[in-house]
Parts: structure tokens; sequence; C-alpha cells
């Protein structure tokens, strides 16, 4: 085992900034907007940065895919403890069409080129929660997956993943290489801090294009529209159960 | 100050349950050995360290103090306008002259320009000094001035007042810019120059040496939980030494009123006075707009005696957009007034309404200004560094405009910081430089002279015709003699001190927002993207738990709650019942510092929360 973790990171706007859809309906005003890591995949950089100083891994890579400004993205994570950095060249209409198909594929060409034994994902973006790009990584390098997790373990060559469910949790031993989404509850992120931040200047990104990997962009989906979503109708209160009854009747609702 | 009682083991583990307690959100409630200054019914509300040293409280026992520290030439407090023109000059005149210099900026918004918020109509002289090329260089001042409109506002009709050439307010050859996307790309011209940017990261604390000059600054904590208790993730600030330290915090700067303190600047010029400024962009529907109209009222809502007024820019950016705002002075009087609520009002007025009608509004913010001008301006210059851009106050007020002068002081600061660093015959007294040629060239530069020829015309609107009073004044003595009088009028004093009584006073009937063209406080702080991490001590702190409810409750009736633009403080009803206390929101702060200014306890302090956190600003 090679011991060297790949971890994903997304550049996403900030979860607590009001999004605007542009006016023309193609997408969300992004220009001059806050933006920050996305909080599952703080999560996930942890973690990794956690097996390594536990001496259970030896080396954390931060991929971003996405135009320049992930590359401030991707230092973060090097001030949160990752060793080097990776971040794939995407922008423009590229980057608009960019998904967890697009991601994953890349995410898996990356896997086999690093010899990675371990890639950890958060288990979704907040802006697409598509909650597939991990998942499909597994599926396209063939390796086990431990998604949802709360918890992660080594466990002998394989690891031990508790996996947050509907119905409670689930307990997986998956053997290695193996792909980790990351929960919320995995753990808390330490801040990067600003002798980190200066010291992760000095750490390495290096730079690829997805044809270099092999990977081919096309999307098979197309945006059609991106709509506020309508606005909610204020609530109407009643005096009695009467009013209630006869005001459901009035609707059609009874 | 505050006893720091010695915990018995007991006393511990009431207080880990009372922990649990506090952590669903009960206030924390009697603990016969809690050690501060609440009574036994009044919650603790502050928990920040700057009032509970951590060298006497035992849960920071053990815990490893010590700070990383880095070497820098200059360190800058503030990437905003003048920080940033300091930065970019010292690095030009190290590029011209070979010499190698270390810049460092702290700022505590996550990206440059989030905490920016300006009306804004810029007169581009120091830009056009600091880079004559700007134009190429693709600076964003896309909208020239066209048409400039002044009105006073009644009720129901508008007093067009016009503008000759001369006047204060005359913006020929100036341009409205988005103060905020204007920052960022000083920003960029900063970091291709060398500059070190570090956003995100606040300036907590002003280091000193020995000799008592200024040492540098360190930044902020992290990982401090709510109560003040260390967390897991806590970590030490980072301290950066620097020769001279320029601080450009914008108005009222925390730092900036401990420097005040501890050098006493403030000793032979008369307090600062400010303004709340708040502002809202707009997108409008094309028939109304007009690019490059720039448009300022006095008058409704509010009365002669309370200086204020609104402004409304039409941007010419690609999207109709208007930029337009309210500022009311903060030497008002009356308690139940209500800044943010006469701002919303002002909308609905039959000459504004129009304009916003069919529109949609797409940000919000607020932020205090000065008003001080000449007479407030304090000593700049001390042992180890220097004061730049709004923290001292260059605002020229009757204009309206503080950037160009703010810019003007940070290039300044930076040429007489370059020649000091770089004279070799250099011997010093204190191991932090001080440079007092930076206030000696101010005093020979446009930025002095613009000042002092319109001191007198705020003070005049203190008169018995107020406001009007003023306009005159400025038609008389300013647009006539250039403001050469030879008298200097004095401001009221402490904005604090300007509070009547409540129960003096008339509270105001203010309409309720309409959610079309006004709107209610929680969803305008909801625009402004202000966040911060929940779990850190609140920034807003108080010297003293009591006072908010023993005075500001009883005699002013709270007005904390009214003239903060972002809900931080509320009062409500005890869980126990028996009267009210006070909740500081901390999260919604947009960091506008209006409480520190106008509490009339002056018993808020604000602080500098966690860097990062604070309003998301874009192009404000």
């Amino acid at each position: 085992m090679s011991g060297r973790v790949l971890v994903g990171v997304k550049r996403v706007i900030d979860y607590a900034v009001k999004i605007r859809v542009k006016p023309d309906k193609t997408g969300v005003v992004t220009d001059g907007v806050k933006h920050s890591m996305n909080p599952f995949c703080e999560i996930a950089v942890e973690e990794a940065v956690r097996l390594r100083e536990k001496k259970l891994m030896k080396e954390v890579i931060a991929v971003s895919c996405g135009p320049q400004q992930c590359q401030e993205t991707i230092r973060t994570a090097l001030a949160m403890g990752a060793d080097r950095g990776i971040h794939v060249e995407v922008s423009g209409k590229d980057y608009e069409n960019l998904g967890p198909l697009q991601v994953s594929k890349i995410m898996a060409a990356l896997a086999k080129k690093e010899e990675a034994s371990l890639v950890i994902v958060g288990k979704q973006a907040i802006d697409g929660d598509c909650n597939q790009t991990g998942q499909m990584t597994a599926a396209l390098l063939d390796w086990p997956q431990g998604t949802f997790a709360s918890e992660v373990s080594v466990d002998g060559d394989g690891l031990k993943v508790e996996r947050e469910i509907d119905g409670g949790l689930e307990s997986v031993r998956i053997k290695m290489p193996a792909v980790v989404t990351a929960d919320l509850r995995l753990n808390e992120p330490r801040y990067a801090t600003l002798p980190n931040i200066m010291k992760a200047k000095k750490k390495k990104i290096a730079s690829v294009k997805p044809a270099d990997l092999g990977v081919e962009l096309t999307s098979r989906l197309e945006i059609l529209a991106v709509e506020d979503p309508p606005q909610r109708q204020s609530g109407v209160k009643v005096e009695s159960v009467q009013d209630l009854v006869t005001k459901l009747r009035d609707s059609g609702t009874l | 100050m505050f006893p720091a009682c010695k915990y018995t083991l007991q006393a511990r583990q009431c207080l880990c349950s009372l922990k649990v307690l506090q952590r669903e959100h009960l206030p924390s409630l009697i603990c016969a050995t809690r050690w501060s200054s609440s009574s036994s019914t009044t919650p603790r509300i502050t928990s920040h360290y700057t009032v509970y040293p951590r060298d006497k409280d035992p849960r920071w026992e053990g815990v490893n103090m010590e700070r990383f520290a880095d070497e820098a030439d200059v360190v800058i407090v503030g990437a905003g306008p003048a920080g940033l023109s300091a930065a970019i000059r010292l690095k030009q005149l190290a590029g011209e002259q070979g010499k190698e210099l270390r810049v460092c900026v702290v700022e505590k918004a996550s990206q440059i320009g989030a905490h920016t918020l300006s009306g804004a109509c810029i007169e581009p002289s120091a830009l056009q000094e600091l880079f004559p090329d700007w134009k190429e260089r693709g600076a964003p001042l896309h909208t020239p001035v066209t048409e400039d409109k002044f009105g006073i506002l009644t009720e129901k009709y508008r007093i067009p007042v016009p503008i000759l050439p001369g006047l204060p307010m005359n913006n020929h050859g100036n341009y409205i810019v988005r103060l905020g996307h204007l920052v960022s790309w000083l920003g960029e011209q900063a970091e291709e120059l060398g500059v070190e940017l570090y956003p995100g990261y606040a300036a907590a604390e002003v280091l000193f040496h020995e000799d008592g000059s200024v040492k540098g600054i360190a930044t902020n904590d992290v990982g401090i939980s709510k109560d003040g208790s260390p967390k897991d993730t806590f970590e030490r600030g980072m301290e950066l030494h620097a020769k001279v330290t320029i601080f450009g915090e914008g108005c009222h700067g925390h730092l900036a009123k401990q420097l005040y303190k501890h050098f006493n600047l403030r000793q032979h010029c008369e307090p600062q006075t400010y303004a709340i400024g708040l502002k809202e962009v707009w997108v409008i529907d094309e028939k109304k707009w007009k690019p490059g109209r720039v448009e300022h009222t006095v008058g409704w809502p509010l009365d002669r005696h309370s200086y204020g007024g609104s402004f409304l820019y039409h941007l010419n950016e690609g999207e109709p957009l208007v930029a337009l705002g309210f500022v009311v002075g903060l030497d008002y009087q009356n308690p139940y007034m209500n800044p943010f609520r006469e701002f919303q009002r002002w909308k609905h007025h039959p000459t504004v309404l129009p304009t916003l009608e069919g529109g949609k509004r797409i940000a919000y913010g607020a932020r205090a200004l000065n008003e001080g001008g000449f007479q407030s301006l304090p000593k700049l210059t001390f042992p180890g560094g220097m004061l730049v851009g709004c923290s001292p106050g260059f605002m020229n007020v009757p204009k309206i405009k503080g950037t160009h002068s703010a810019m003007k002081s940070g290039m300044m600061a930076a040429e007489t910081v370059f020649s000091k660093l770089t004279n070799e015959n250099l011997q010093s007294e204190t191991k932090g430089l001080c440079v007092p040629e930076y206030e000696e060239n101010l005093k020979n530069s446009w930025v002095w002279k613009e000042l002092y020829s319109v001191r007198n015309i705020r003070p005049s609107c203190h008169g018995l015709f107020g406001v009007y009073g003023g306009m005159v004044y400025t038609g008389i003595f300013y647009w006539i003699l250039r403001g050469k009088e030879p008298w200097t009028l004095k401001h009221k004093g402490l904005d604090s001190a300007q509070l009547k009584p409540a129960k003096d006073c008339m509270p105001i009937e203010y309409p309720k927002p309409d959610g079309k063209i006004s709107f209610d406080l929680l969803s305008s702080v909801a625009l402004s993207g202000t966040n911060h991490e929940h779990d850190q001590p609140p920034h807003l702190t108080l010297k003293n738990d009591n006072i908010p409810v023993n005075n500001n409750l009883a005699i002013y009736d709270g007005p904390e709650q009214r003239f903060c633009p972002a809900g931080v403080y509320e009062y409500v009803p005890k869980e126990t019942g028996d009267g009210m206390r006070l909740q500081i929101n901390a999260q919604n702060c947009v960091h506008c510092k209006t409480c520190d200014i106008k509490d009339p306890s002056q018993n808020i302090n604000w602080v500098v929360p966690e860097g990062g956190g604070g309003p998301a600003y874009n192009g404000m």
C-alpha cells in the first residue's frame, strides 16, 4: 500500500451568502461573490490529515477541478495539512458543465496515476447537492466504497467505516484501496491558521489538464433553466374548526 | 477588576453541568461561585478574554499560549482603500529604487472588498496619482457622473436645489463606483506588485516593544468556544512584527481605539463625530434607469435638527443597477430614532418610489462614517506606527467623499515610511520607527487644505435652523469665501452623550414594511451575507453585563435595539419572568461599529471576531 490519500476539494459559493439567479436564467451569479471550500470537503481534508498524523497514511494530496481561483481552495487544504496539491484546469463552458460524472472520471484517473490507497471526498457539494461523485469514482475504479462516513478507522489491510444511514448507523468493513465520502459528524475541521497559510505558499500545486489524464469532459446533461423557487404563499389563520372545513372545501381540497 | 475566585472541585462540576444547559441556549443562571460582575439575576452575556483575562481563568491552565512570530518591514492593518494604497505605493517605490521590502497586509474579511461599503461617488484624483494608467489597467470606474441633483424633501414634495459649480457636492469629473470592486481591484494590483495579502485574518492585538513603541500586531486566536473556554481546535494567532505598522481599520477601528488611549493621541482634538450609512443595491426597471445620475436629498423623513440625508446613484455596468442609501448623523437626541426604518420609509417618498417600482433589491449593508473632519483629527503618528484613512478620519463631509483623501493618506504614509526605512543613517530612539514626517507632509498637502476649507459646514448644522442653517452657511462661507473665515466652529461633543432620556422624547411611529419597496430588518441582514462561527465568544463585549438593563433600557429604552442595522441587540423577557435581559445575536453583526459609537453608557466595546466572519458584500 502506497499510503497515499487523494482528497477532492470543491470551491463553492459560501453557505451564508444569499444566492441570486442570473437574469438570463442560465445559472446563479458567481462574480465577486464570496466563495469558500465546501464544508464536507473540509471534513474530508481533516480526516485525511488525521490519518497521516496517526502515521496510518504517508501523504495527503488535495485535488480541485476548476478555474484559476481553485488554487486558493487548494491552498486552504495545504494550510490544513495536505502535503501537495493538484489543480485540474477546467474553465469557461467546460466548467459550467462540469458535473459528478466528469469529476469522478478525473478523480479515478488521478487515483490510478498517483497510486492512491484511499480517496476521500465530501459526501456532496452544497451547490449541486448531487451526492454522486464519491460513488461514481468508486464504480469507475471498481473499488469498495464507504459513504456517509461518520467514523473511519484502519482495520488490518482495510477500513472499518461507520455509515450514517436513514435507519441509523451501519458498520462496514472494506478492503483498500477504497473510496470514502465524509459526512457531517466525521470530525471538526481545524482552522487554517496564518502561519500554515504562509507555509502552504511554499508547498507545490501541480497544474494538469483533463486531456492529459485522458478524460473527456462532454456532458450528457443540458441545463434548460435556473429559476428561483416559487414565492411561498403566506398562510391564513382561521378562528374555528368550522372555518377550517369551509376553507378546505372552498379550495377544493375536501 | 473582576474577582478571580478560586474554584473548588464542586464549583467546577457545577459549571460543567451548567455548560450543558448553556448549550441548549438557557441563560447561564445563578451559580454562587461564578466570577463576574453580573449580579445574581443578570444572566452572563460577555465571555470574551478582553473582559475576562485568560491568565486568571482556570479553564486555560496548561494551555500553550505561545505564538509563532514573523518579521516584515511594514505591516498594514486593513485592506481598504487607504491600506492598499499604502501597500501599493511602498512596493512601487521599492521597485523604482531597487530595494527589497516585505509588506504584509492583514484583513479581517474573508476576501478583499467583502467588508467595504460606500455610496460611492469618488474623485479619481488620488487614484490618478497612484496609477496614472488606471484606465488601461482596468480599474472598475465605469460610470462617469453625468447629472447631479439635489433636493429638499417634505412629506409629499421635493424642492430642487441647484448645484452650482464650486459647491462641495458638485460632481463634475467624478465617477460612481462600487467601492468593493475597486478595493478588490486594488488588491489584485497589490498582489501583482508582491504585497503579501492575508484576507481572513484579523489583527486582534497591538504588540509593543519594551520601550513602549509599537512592535507589530497579533492575529486573532481561533477555537475558543462561546463561553470563553478553549476548544480542541484552539490555536493561537500569529505575531507579525514590523519596523512600522500602518493602521487602516476604517471608521472607528478597534485597535485605533486602544492606540488613542495608549499614546494619548486625542489630547488636542475634538472627539470624533459619526453618522451611520445604510445602503442597498437594486436592479431596477430599464425605463427608469439613468446611468451617471447622482441624486442627493435632505429633509424628510428627518427633521431639521437631525443631520442626514439620502443618496441614489445610477450605475452603468451592464445591468440597470442603482446604489441607494440613507445617512443619519449619530448625534441624534431621540432614543426612539431607528436609522434603518428611516431609510425604509424614505424609499416610499413619491419622488423616490417610482424609481424603485418593479425593481428587485439585491444587496444590503451598513457602516458608520466619520463626520468630524478637521476638528477631530488626532495625532497621526506614534513610535512604531501611524494611522491612515477613515480611521483618523479624512472624510470631506459636505462633499460626502472620503475615499480620495484616504488613499492619499495611505500613499503619503508609504512615501514617508519608505524614506525612513531606506535612510542608511537612520538613528531611531525607539525600536519601532517614529515617522512624524507623515503628519507634516499631510499638513502641507491638498488633503489638509480641503478638510480645512469645509471644517465649519457640519458644525453649522447645529444652529437654530438645523440642516437648513448649514446649507445657508455653506452657500455664504464656502461657496463665496472658500472656507477662509477665521473662526472654527466646534462640534457638540461625543455622539454617545447626545441622547435624551426616553421619557423626554416622543416614540416615532414607523410604517410597516411592505415587502416590495421597504423591508424588515432580518431579511435585510440575510442579504448582507453576514455570518460568524457561532461557537465563539460574542465580539460585542460589555464591560459590565448589568448596565444594559439598568441603564440603557431603564433610561433610554434600549437605543441599541434601534440603531443597530443588523438586529444584534434585543431586549427579551427573562425566562424567569422577572424583567428583561439583553440578548446579543453576535452572528448578525455587519461590523458597522455604530454600537461602540452610540452606546450612551459606552459599555459596549466592539472587538474583532474570528477572521473571515462578517458580511460578504459584493461590490458595495
